[in-house]
């Protein structure tokens, strides 16, 4: 094993790790909206409030923008820049989406009288889908600063290591929000 | 919204203006750092310390400077000890003591977060950083730059609980801070805000140290090192580490959902609105009690070391330390409950949780029978570190049989939040964690630099440490059952517990006494350091591989890495009589320089300052500039260098003539 291969493999493991505690954190999150889901303090609960078919457009957004960062990886692993950059480009358009539909989400929610201070559970709600939000947002970023690197350097081994970390936060993400889907949403909409 | 409020947030001149005694605590902190700018200045050593120590990625030197900040945060920690000694032991019916209630609840707020945050945490980190790459045969931690960036967020931490000292106050609730008193309701203050953002930052520092190790020790052995060939040290420090991955998160999420709370007016653990702070209480304990295992598992480590090499022989029952380790890492998610079974749970959670508390008790008996069993016909030294190991064995016994009768509910009805339990929690963790970092502090300290520690000042401070300890702490085992709680700042001559409270300060004063001497112990051994010079690399006829090069350590560690066949390495090959081979140089891989873990910390001190105060525009400036650095940082591709083979050659030549 060359030295190049070895620290990538080394840094690779360390992301793994780092995910796992990204994982402790959702699941605090998680523990608490499960905690705090009742307490609405008089006010309408999440099955009041929620849309599905809106939710639902959300995830599917997000599954897909998972999809082309995967197609995106199989470009960088033929060294196809253009391929790459087009499939990140589509991915952060999806991601892009996904944030902005949250957003109005949140906002609507605020407007319609509904906001993180009404009572513990819009609190808590607020709470685990933003930090999924601002996970997204960061995810987000890196992948405008990748891109970047990608233009301008093309695809040496450091950037496609970089990369391959990129790809595997943001599956990640998308099994905390086919949690998120599951234990928020669906478990309100019964 | 006027300019000012924008400008400044909620900070008003009135946050500069304090009373006496924290005007002398801000005037001699000033002294302090402008004395040590001074010294800089007129040595012309800026531009040394700035390539040497403060953007390094040796994570020597990295453990090197942990271990000085939270050695000045234990002599701060120690200015509060007295101040409250002082208050319990004269606020006695009409007199009031020395401080405001107000002022001693911060005051005891401030000891509890300086002592577990930046100073046990600290000398663990600090411990690790030195010794954990030189014993598994490594060149440096899997992450040399977050290893930078971790220490530069503890520093944060500290500068942040520092700052509260002249600019505002800090928390009266109690170093865990329960809601609903923590809530802005009860403590509309900044006191609160400071303390969730110094263990916030500094806790982020930690996380990454964490996974950093967690990595270093996987991936990074040398070769032939299994995981049952590991050095103890390195097996207590993997199982702490665990520990830290797992259960640093929880604690992020809990000052993050207090700070929501406060900051933008959620509703997690207020009082009403849905809010249930029982919720605050379980998610705090479910990081803290791995916390208490996170400081304690690598003093074990130290121990396990310690005790084998002035015993002269193998650890005895490897295989059983091992899995000891194991099973109190596992265990210790399982007792979080312990610190609250008056909180009403019911019997059978309880029970449940009382019984797991009985049980994580027997690995850790397993452990000290262990260490016994290798004293046992061995030839012992009594050293200092060996001196550190006896007294530990002495107060962990006692303080571990006091916790085992708080394990029991219905005695800890009577005991919880009395001075018992104070007095308990101190045992394990002066007496069980603290006593092994002064341990390994004197154990490793040749290594490090090259000299040994001065022994009969290191005598001395342990003894004024042990008796100075014993005095303190067991009037407040007395109190505690008679029913003294704890965090009292004033209490009626008719209980009669004036005359144990004084006592208490006299053991106090005994352990100042005991710091003293360590100060003195370092400062003679430095003038004295031409006669303990360790030219060897082994000046205690050592096991482990860490010994085999040299005092203190060329900063890739080994000119040519280890290869490792059967456990204490180092010993097997000493007493096999044959010397190595002639080396063969290779060129060497090392991590660059990098000065933006000290600008991660300068903004992220920035952010909390400004959040602490309500100061919109400052904390978008931290956090943009925590970002630019680190997209800077990952963008650059000039982050390492290679040391030719020719050039590890002549330093090893030269390293040699000099020996």
């Amino acid at each position: 094993m060359t030295h190049e291969t070895e620290s990538q493999e080394v840094q690779k493991f360390g992301f793994w790790a780092y995910l796992m505690t990204d994982c402790v954190l959702f699941a605090s999150l998680f523990a608490t909206y499960a905690v705090l889901h009742n307490n609405t303090f008089g006010g309408p609960s999440g099955h009041d409030l929620f849309s599905m078919p809106y939710v639902l457009g959300e995830t599917f957004i997000l599954l897909v923008s998972s999809y082309t960062s995967g197609l995106a990886m199989l470009a960088v692993h033929k060294q196809a820049k253009n391929q790459a950059l087009a499939w990140l480009g589509t991915t952060f358009v999806l991601g892009a989406t996904f944030l902005i539909m949250e957003l109005h989400e949140f906002s609507s929610l605020i407007h319609d009288g509904h906001s993180f201070r009404t009572n513990g559970f819009l609190s808590s709600y607020f709470t685990l889908v933003g930090t999924h939000g601002l996970h997204i947002t960061f995810g987000l970023i890196w992948m405008a600063v990748l891109m970047v690197q990608v233009f301008k350097k093309g695809l040496p081994p450091k950037t496609t290591s970089r990369l391959t970390l990129l790809n595997m936060f943001w599956h990640f993400l998308d099994v905390i929000w086919i949690f998120i889907f599951t234990l928020v949403y669906l478990m309100a909409a019964r | 919204m006027t300019l000012t409020h924008f400008l400044f947030g909620r900070l008003t001149l009135a946050a500069f203006q304090h009373d006496f005694i924290v005007y002398s605590g801000v005037f001699s902190m000033f002294g302090g750092i402008i004395t040590v700018l001074a010294v800089i200045t007129y040595f012309k050593r800026w531009k040394w310390l700035w390539t040497e120590w403060l953007t390094t990625t040796d994570h020597k030197k990295i453990g090197v400077m942990y271990i000085i900040v939270s050695f000045v945060m234990l002599l701060r920690g120690l200015v509060d000890v007295a101040l409250i000694r002082a208050q319990q032991a004269t606020s006695v019916g009409s007199s009031q003591g020395i401080l405001t209630p107000d002022h001693f609840q911060q005051i005891f707020s401030a000891h509890g977060t300086l002592m577990i945050f930046f100073v046990a945490m600290g000398l663990m980190f600090g411990l690790i950083n030195l010794v954990v790459p030189l014993q598994i045969g490594a060149r440096d931690v899997a992450f040399p730059f977050l290893n930078n960036v971790s220490f530069w967020l503890f520093f944060a931490g500290v500068v942040l609980i520092n700052i509260s000292l002249p600019i505002g106050d800090f928390s009266g609730a109690g170093w865990l801070a329960y809601p609903p008193l923590s809530e802005l309701q009860f403590s509309p203050g900044v006191g609160i805000d400071y303390w969730i953002w110094c263990l916030q930052i500094a806790g982020i520092g930690s996380l990454i140290s964490g996974i950093n190790f967690l990595v270093t020790i996987l991936k990074m052995r040398a070769k032939g090192m299994s995981l049952m060939k590991m050095p103890m040290f390195t097996w207590s420090v993997l199982c702490s580490m665990i520990l830290v991955v797992f259960a640093f998160p929880i604690l992020t999420v809990t000052l993050s959902l207090l700070a929501l709370d406060r900051t933008l007016g959620m509703h997690f653990f207020t009082s009403s609105f849905g809010g249930n702070a029982m919720m605050y209480v379980n998610l705090i304990w479910a990081w803290g009690h791995p916390e208490v295992y996170i400081l304690m598992l690598p003093a074990f480590g130290i121990f396990s070391e310690v005790v084998a090499t002035f015993s002269k022989k193998r650890l005895f029952g490897y295989a059983s330390m091992v899995w000891a380790l194991a099973a109190i890492t596992l265990l210790s998610f399982l007792v979080w409950l312990h610190h609250f079974f008056t909180m009403g749970a019911g019997a059978d959670v309880n029970a449940f949780f009382g019984i797991m508390t009985m049980v994580i008790a027997v690995p850790t008996g397993v452990k000290v029978f262990n260490w016994l069993f290798t004293m046992y016909k061995g030839r012992i030294t009594f050293a200092t570190p060996m001196l550190w190991f006896l007294g530990f064995v002495v107060l962990f016994t006692i303080g571990g049989v006091a916790g085992v009768m708080m394990g029991l509910p219905a005695v800890d009805f009577q005991l919880h939040n009395s001075l018992f339990l104070v007095a308990h929690f101190h045992t394990m963790i002066i007496g069980g964690a603290v006593f092994g970092y002064f341990a390994g502090i004197t154990y490793w300290f040749p290594k490090i630099t090259g000299f040994k520690l001065n022994e009969r000042w290191g005598v001395y401070a342990f003894w004024c440490w042990l008796i100075g300890f014993v005095v303190a702490f067991v009037p407040l085992y007395i109190l505690g059952i008679m029913g003294a709680t704890r965090r009292l700042d004033h209490y009626d001559p008719s209980q009669g517990w004036q005359g144990l409270f004084i006592v208490a300060g006299v053991g106090a004063a005994i352990i100042m006494v005991g710091v003293g001497f360590q100060i003195l112990q370092i400062v003679v051994s430095i003038f004295q350091r031409k006669q303990n010079l360790d030219l060897t690399g082994d000046p205690w006829d050592g096991r482990t591989l860490e010994w085999s090069t040299a005092s203190p350590p060329p900063f890739y560690n080994y000119a040519v890495l280890p290869e490792v066949s059967e456990r204490d390495p180092f010993w097997v090959q000493k007493q096999s009589g044959k010397t190595p081979e002639k080396p063969v140089y290779k060129d060497i891989h090392m991590p660059k320089n990098s000065p933006f873990g000290m600008f991660i910390a300068l903004f992220a001190v920035m952010f909390g300052f400004a959040i602490v105060w309500h100061i919109l525009w400052l904390a978008i400036v931290g956090i943009l500039g925590i970002m630019i650095c680190v997209a800077l940082r990952l963008s650059s591709d000039d982050t390492d260098y290679y040391v030719s083979a020719a050039e590890v050659a002549k330093i090893e030549t030269a390293r040699k003539v000099v020996a």
